[in-house]
């Protein structure tokens, strides 16, 4: 298996903006919208280039979800551009009835998700998103794991017809991806194996997955990581093919326990094959400030979190 | 072009349709449906180009976005009498497994709706979204919406109506169907929007208003007119004043009967109100 190593730390949403970048080049029917976060979506060097495809809506997020419906009827895949929080919770019925029922090809995309967006606080990270967007008939919900992962995915995303979550986050974290992965929307990606444990992890912390993982070896205990950047759909057989072999599981996720990924692996493994599995993901509260890595560490989302999940694990099998 | 008589036919007929769409199964919302028949009938047939056949891009014809999307009664008879689906399928409105719900839809597929809507305020920004995709597709064609008065006490409206002029989103026509009525009562005793057309021109539109808006040649007029005041720097909205019932004695200027179905009797005095004129569907 391929040794995943740090490339040099980056932003996911850096990749977001490089792959609007791409996509300003290639494809005319992208356009951008934004809700007065240019700069923390990384999207200037699109703007720059296509001043004529990017729509500046000013801090009206309903506005925004309406517009870029709208947008589609004439063709064009409309990226929208904001936090999370404000692309999700504050604007569901917008997304809901416009985008969802609708069945608009728009593309969501979400920054500063999870309580890694540090200082700002609970206001501003949300925890509660992955759940909002999964329980929206036909939404996709895509939540990639490092620069490189972004990017792939912001790209392959327009080359999909229905409507899109794209979450990914604001801190310089691990970028250990191949930068020329080629992004398959629903398919998970075996990065390590084992067969003690299956640990499943999306967005920031499959990098922490690694890092327990190898931690976990020196301890004699041999762990298979998946990363799941795809949500919804979910990809029930990669999922069964593992636990079938390790018998136990953990998830890890930036998000409340409840509505998040762990959730969506209970229900396959429920339904088809029941497995003792941990959840390192947030206990149904909302963030504060601090910096991401006090924050990962108090709220027990970090590669020790899911050491400790393992051993809880293990002691169920 | 049609004749003013085929047009005040197609008003009779429509109006038939939606009583007897509600009447058949008992819920629905014949009130504005009825208020707003004179100015569906005038868009649809006088003043918007729309291709034959419908796809959802609408590239080279004028689009309609039906924002209050509970009067889909009268949307639908229109629609369907233009020729976008069969008659005979308004018989389905409201029941499981049609392509008429409740709120129209494009979730069933039909023809005609290009946005779902029935939760308010959210159709000035999908027409806004058309509108701009029109002009990066160098279309001329102009997009029109329809709200309720009512309605405009939803927050997103001002959101929109502020990024529409401020854009210069000036292949728009948003039209408001004023009746001063809404569910719980009327709209200055639920909440008082003062004076809407200096609100509308404080925000930067081009306002004008239809004073009856239940007199075909007055909508037909006013429609051209606000056609007219397109493509020159700013969005143009119609307050077009109707009275909520219209056509139908019993139902006009209250808002009892904006959520209501009329019972045999009162179906049978409102149809006999408004002569078969096209044939019943």
């Amino acid at each position: 298996m391929t040794k995943y190593v740090d490339q040099g730390k980056n932003d996911t949403r850096s990749g977001y903006g490089a792959g609007m970048t791409e996509l300003g080049r290639t494809n005319p029917n992208v356009v951008a919208l934004c809700a007065d976060l240019v700069g923390s979506l990384k999207i200037q060097t699109f703007i720059d280039e296509n001043p004529e495809r990017f729509f500046q809506v000013g801090i009206a997020e309903a506005n925004m979800m309406g517009i870029a419906a709208g947008l589609t009827i004439g063709g064009k895949i409309p990226f929208t551009g904001t936090f999370a929080n404000f692309s999700t919770g504050r604007v569901y019925d917008q997304i809901r009835q416009s985008i969802a029922y609708s069945g608009k090809n728009v593309k969501i995309c979400a920054s500063h998700a999870g309580v890694t967006l540090g200082e700002d606080g609970a206001t501003h990270q949300i925890l509660e998103d992955i759940g909002l967007m999964k329980m929206l008939p036909g939404m996709t919900v895509i939540n990639p794991c490092d620069y490189n992962q972004t990017k792939a995915a912001t790209i392959a995303i327009a080359e999909y017809e229905g409507p899109v979550y794209l979450r990914f986050g604001r801190p310089k974290v691990a970028n250990f991806t191949p930068v020329d992965q080629k992004f398959e929307i629903g398919k998970a990606l075996l990065l390590s194996e084992g067969t003690d444990v299956t640990i499943i992890a999306t967005g920031h912390l499959v990098w922490e997955a690694l890092i327990a993982a190898e931690n976990l070896e020196k301890e004699g205990i041999s762990a298979e990581v998946i990363n799941i950047h795809t949500i919804k759909p979910l990809d029930d057989a990669a999922v069964l093919k593992s636990v079938k072999k390790t018998g136990c599981v953990v998830t890890a996720e930036e998000h409340n326990y409840l509505g998040g990924l762990g959730e969506s692996i209970s229900r396959i493994l429920a339904t088809q094959h029941p497995t003792p599995q941990e959840f390192v993901a947030t206990q149904d509260t909302f963030g504060e400030s601090g910096t991401p890595d006090q924050l990962m560490e108090k709220y027990g989302l970090n590669n020790k979190a899911i050491s400790e999940a393992v051993h809880r694990v293990l002691r169920r099998k | 072009m049609a004749t003013l008589q085929q047009l005040e036919d197609l008003v009779l007929q429509t109006r038939r349709d939606i009583l007897r769409m509600v009447h058949k199964v008992n819920s629905g919302h014949p009130g504005g449906s009825l208020g707003c028949t004179e100015f569906f009938v005038a868009l649809y047939h006088e003043i918007m180009h729309t291709k034959d056949g419908f796809d959802m891009d609408g590239i080279g014809e004028d689009l309609f976005f039906l924002s209050n999307g509970h009067i889909s009664p009268v949307y639908y008879s229109v629609l369907a009498r233009k020729g976008y689906f069969p008659t005979e399928e308004l018989n389905t409105f409201r029941l499981i497994n049609s392509r008429l719900q409740g709120h129209p839809t494009t979730h069933e597929g039909l023809p005609g709706v290009r946005i779902a809507s029935g939760s308010l305020g959210q159709g000035m920004s999908v027409a806004i979204g058309a509108a701009l995709a029109k002009k990066l597709n160098k279309d001329e064609h102009l997009v029109y919406s329809l709200h309720g008065d009512g309605e405009l006490q939803e927050g997103q409206n001002w959101e929109a109506i502020m990024y529409a002029a401020g854009n210069k989103v000036d292949n728009l026509i948003s039209t408001i169907d004023f009746n001063g009525q809404q569910i719980d009562g009327a709209t200055d005793d639920v909440l008082p929007m003062g004076d809407l057309k200096a609100k509308f021109e404080a925000f930067g539109w081009d306002v004008l208003e239809i004073e009856k808006g239940n007199d075909l040649e007055a909508v037909i007029k006013g429609m051209d007119e606000a056609k007219s005041r397109t493509g020159k720097g700013k969005p143009v909205c119609v307050l077009l004043h109707t009275i909520m019932g219209n056509g139908v004695d019993f139902m006009m200027h209250t808002h009892a009967w904006h959520g209501k179905a009329p019972n045999d009797e009162q179906l049978a005095v409102g149809l006999s109100q408004n002569a078969e004129t096209l044939g019943d569907y």
